[in-house]
């Protein structure tokens, strides 16, 4: 039988453990919904900025190149790994980490072996990650994530996107967890740059913007000047829900170890009051077997 | 004719108004009531609002870009 008083301080630093998982659970939540709000507010400017891109592409046909949507032969890569600053998270940060090496493994073996794969790490955690498996991380930001902002997140874009352009990458990846909600994140490859050629759906038809739309200065000039911002837009988005994300998943798990101190303190209860009642049981015995002595 | 101006951020500005003025590349212009359909590019400045009781806002921008139909000006800037 364990020691009584053993037991009670083990009760003791369960209780206190799981009083600060309780409370980094609520300090999840109240930041998940501020995070949820910044996804929020960020998608009606998706949206539009999305939907006039496609009435100016539409009606310039297919025929627009840019430097952003020109495929190339991907021969030097960067890999742009988005997890978070703190740990407590249950595999957020592991699971960023695990898939970029698997991503590179997969799809850009010859070129890792050529040194020709960047990784850029934003968040502390998955640089330790990759650190403490040998490998190279060639450019890493960990102070962008304390204050998430479109002024913030924009010089970082722009400088991906010029240095796709100068061709000093052929090919931009960025690995993230996509929010879907609290509890669930869905980790997510998606390749930035160059854009990916999509069939544009005909709902809305060229005949029809072709001469629709007054076009100020022309519609070239407009869509060279869209495609950095919705690039811009898209980066920002996988760091806002990378972000929400982060929080839910520690929500999930500070509410698992709540659980699980829980389930422990009731029995090491369990365990403490038989030790009581064993204790009690013999101080009797020996007070009647004292008693029967005397007689 | 209803405007809306729109941020990665927030909505700054969203309701009716009489006048919107924007910062085109190529200079200063107005937009009316019943402007024909129009989508243009937008360069640093200020954006102008009249709305219908006659009171006047000012945004400052860095860039964006305007797309007018069927008297509804969406502004987006950064």
């Amino acid at each position: 039988m364990a020691n009584l008083k053993e037991v009670r301080s083990r009760i003791e630093s369960v209780n206190s453990t799981k009083q600060i998982t309780s409370a980094m659970k609520m300090v999840s939540a109240s930041k998940l919904r501020k995070a949820q709000n910044a996804i929020h507010n960020m998608r009606p400017y998706a949206e539009k900025l999305s939907e006039i891109m496609q009435h100016v592409s539409t009606s310039l046909g297919k025929s627009t190149v840019s430097v952003y949507t020109r495929q190339r032969v991907p021969e030097k890569v960067l890999i742009v790994a988005i997890a978070s600053n703190r740990g407590l998270s249950g595999p957020f940060n592991a699971n960023v980490a695990k898939e970029a090496m698997q991503h590179i493994g997969q799809n850009y073996l010859t070129q890792f072996k050529a040194g020709q794969v960047e990784i850029y790490t934003i968040g502390k955690k998955v640089f330790d990650f990759l650190k403490a498996r040998k490998i190279d991380v060639a450019h890493r930001n960990d102070t962008l994530l304390d204050d998430l902002s479109m002024d913030n997140v924009k010089p970082l874009a722009q400088t991906l996107l010029k240095e796709f352009a100068e061709e000093k990458y052929d090919r931009i990846d960025i690995i993230y967890n996509q929010f879907k909600n609290a509890a669930v994140q869905v980790l997510t490859i998606e390749q930035l740059l160059p854009v990916a050629p999509q069939e544009s759906d005909s709902t809305f038809t060229p005949e029809k913007s072709e001469d629709y739309y007054i076009f100020e200065p022309s519609k070239e000039e407009i869509l060279h000047e869209l495609i950095p911002k919705a690039l811009t837009i898209k980066f920002y988005k996988a760091l806002l829900d990378s972000a929400a994300s982060e929080h839910g998943a520690r929500m999930t798990a500070m509410h698992k170890a709540t659980d699980n101190a829980d389930e422990l303190i009731k029995s090491l209860r369990l365990s403490y009051n038989k030790a009581r009642q064993a204790a009690i049981t013999s101080e009797i015995l020996e007070i009647v077997g004292g008693a029967e002595a005397l007689k | 004719m209803k405007i809306e101006i729109i941020t990665p951020d927030k909505t700054i500005f969203a309701g009716e108004g009489k006048l919107v003025q924007l910062p085109g590349l190529d200079g200063l212009f107005a937009i009316l009531q019943n402007h024909a359909p129009l989508i243009a590019s937008l360069k640093a400045g200020k954006v102008k609002i009249i709305d219908n009781s006659d009171v006047v806002a000012y945004y400052d921008i860095t860039s964006g870009v305007v797309e007018v139909k069927e008297n509804h000006v969406l502004v987006l800037v950064e």
